[in-house]
């Protein structure tokens, strides 16, 4: 059943995952902060409120879907199952260890309640579209919630599923596009700049909704009009900060695929409490 | 347009097998604008419901099959074995890798194809898809067995590609010897105490007349249609190389990496003795009739009896 959590509650759940994610990264000494610290808002939104999962039963037929195909954002995904009791403290820190629960990139195969194996860019959606397909063929109202990144968009992958979600009237896929602005190298907007998102989503035949992704009302209202929505596929570009939430992290290309050493693990700590 | 193909090609062996699995209501099938050309039109022309065209996006085509796969439905992507190639790290990362059910079908693969010349001729497909783990590679050598074939794929518990041809060939099988097949078993089509000849695909039905003129010859030759590249019947290949002391292996397709390797590399770790390969050996194709292109690239019936001469000269 959804969880339906109000907007404090959904805060305080996003703050304790953030310090999970810096933990797991800084124990690991290798991962992927700053994506995972500007999509927790939208994932903790989606989870703590209209995403209909049974944690007791991780692999319920019928459970809605989140397919995380930015998969490098694992520590946020390991995040969130953690608070909903689908995996522990113990597992999660052991992310990125031989033999973890917790691969480097989300994987299905690997962990309850993943419902993708990620890590290459670009394919989420095409296989979120292929779980729509097969909710209609089963005349299931569950519903599908793909997240990708900005950068991923320079997939051109990603734009022949929009296509063909569209050509499909798929109005159980909904899409989150974490818009942090900054991918592997660099700034999205140096490495090959992507323009304007909603204006090319939109001319693909989707709706579209922007909204800053780390204010928990915006988020909200933005998934539960997505969740109501009936008319075609639909998506939500959030504007987010990457490394949200640790002033030396934000907005710094740099802290894309590196673990904080142990004193920026201790300002962190203290920023984060 | 499609090119009439009755008879013997495989590629309609695929296609009425979708028919016979139709009355799975979890079969559905994905095309990537050349269902006319792979034959799974015909399912679309009775399932329309159950079909999905993805277009010109063969990466799309493969994780959308993924995400299908993931829902419990068994989908079956279909087109040119040159095209499936375009979504090669889709098929690893994404069907591969979680061994999800999803079983692909490359048709026009090899030289065989002709006309449409090298951009169309993949000689390569068996090759990459066999390094990859969890997945089955099948090569049929006609419409019977491709028929036979496809029927057990959909019952695989992981993910498969399968190579059909486009144009006609002799048949080796008919409605009573497609029971010998059995996917991961090499059939055994003609005994023999010379010289084995493993082939596949469009190649059976040349090693089978490679084995009547050797006959006339004096020469005693087995033949083995190996549909199954991966995994590979181990066993049968020790069998026949222990009784003939000598093996040919016989593909259209690259002898780097295809049946060719497949039997060189299981042959090297138990049983040796010598192997002569026919195939393409490291170049591409050009346009032509089948046949012609065949003896150009040394693939044709005499070039199998000429292998089988050398290996048997060199026990």
């Amino acid at each position: 059943m959804p969880f339906n959590m109000g907007i404090t509650e959904l805060e305080e759940m996003a703050s304790r995952c953030r310090i999970n994610i810096i933990k797991m990264i800084h124990k690991a000494q290798s991962g992927h902060p700053g994506g995972s610290l500007s999509a927790i808002d939208m994932i903790v939104g989606l989870y703590g409120t209209v995403l209909n999962i049974d944690p007791s039963n991780p692999n319920w037929e019928d459970r809605d879907r989140f397919i995380m195909s930015k998969g490098h954002a694992s520590p946020a995904v390991y995040s969130i199952l953690n608070e909903f009791g689908i995996i522990n403290e113990q597992d999660f820190m052991s992310f990125r260890r031989l033999g973890s629960v917790c691969q480097g990139h989300v994987d299905m195969k690997w962990t309850d309640g993943v419902d993708f194996s990620a890590g290459s860019l670009g394919m989420g959606l095409s296989f979120g579209l292929g779980c729509s397909l097969a909710a209609k063929l089963d005349n299931s109202e569950r519903k599908i919630w793909v997240m990708i990144g900005d950068g991923e968009t320079q997939e051109g992958q990603i734009w022949e599923a929009i296509m063909a979600a569209d050509f499909y009237s798929s109005d159980n896929l909904k899409l989150i596009v974490d818009k942090n602005g900054i991918q592997n190298d660099d700034f999205v907007s140096k490495q090959m700049e992507v323009g304007d998102l909603r204006g090319k989503i939109e001319s693909f035949g989707w709706e579209v909704r922007e909204i800053d992704g780390h204010n928990m009302d915006q988020i909200c209202d933005a998934i539960d009009w997505a969740d109501k929505g009936k008319k075609g596929p639909m998506a939500i570009i959030a504007n987010t900060i990457k490394g949200k939430g640790v002033s030396y992290m934000e907005n710094n290309p740099s802290f894309h695929g590196k673990a904080p050493n142990d004193e920026e693990y201790q300002i962190a700590m203290e920023e984060l409490a | 347009m499609s090119a009439p193909s009755g008879g013997g090609a495989s590629r309609d062996g695929y296609g009425s097998a979708l028919l016979k699995l139709s009355s799975n209501p979890n079969i559905v099938v994905l095309e990537a604008d050349l269902g006319k050309s792979t034959k799974s039109c015909h399912f679309r022309s009775e399932y329309p419901d159950r079909t999905f065209s993805l277009g010109i996006a063969e990466q799309n085509m493969m994780l959308v099959a993924a995400g299908l796969a993931s829902s419990g439905k068994i989908p079956m992507a279909s087109t040119f074995a040159i095209f499936t190639e375009r979504g090669f790290e889709q098929i690893r990362n994404g069907i591969a890798r979680p061994c999800l059910k999803v079983h692909i079908c490359g048709s026009h693969g090899g030289i065989h194809t002709g006309s449409d010349g090298s951009s169309a001729q993949s000689i390569e497909d068996l090759a990459i898809y066999r390094t990859l783990p969890n997945m089955t590679i099948l090569h049929p050598a006609d419409d019977i067995s491709a028929e036979e074939l496809t029927i057990q794929v959909a019952e695989l518990e992981g993910p498969s590609y399968m190579r059909t041809i486009r144009n006609k060939v002799p048949r080796s099988y008919t409605d009573e010897t497609k029971n010998n097949l059995k996917i991961g078993k090499g059939n055994l089509l003609k005994e023999g105490k010379d010289v084995v000849i493993i082939s596949c695909g469009v190649m059976v039905s040349k090693s089978i007349d490679a084995s009547i003129i050797l006959k006339n010859e004096g020469i005693d030759a087995a033949v083995i249609d190996m549909h199954t590249i991966k995994p590979l019947d181990g066993d049968l290949v020790d069998m026949w190389s222990k009784r003939c002391g000598c093996i040919v292996t016989a593909e259209d397709h690259s002898i780097i990496g295809g049946l060719g390797s497949a039997v060189a590399e299981h042959n090297s770790k138990n049983n040796l003795v010598p192997i002569e390969m026919v195939g393409v050996k490291d170049i591409f194709g050009e346009s032509g009739d089948s046949e012609e292109l065949f003896k150009k690239m040394s693939m044709a019936t005499e070039d199998i009896v000429k292998a089988a001469k050398k290996s048997i000269g060199r026990k």
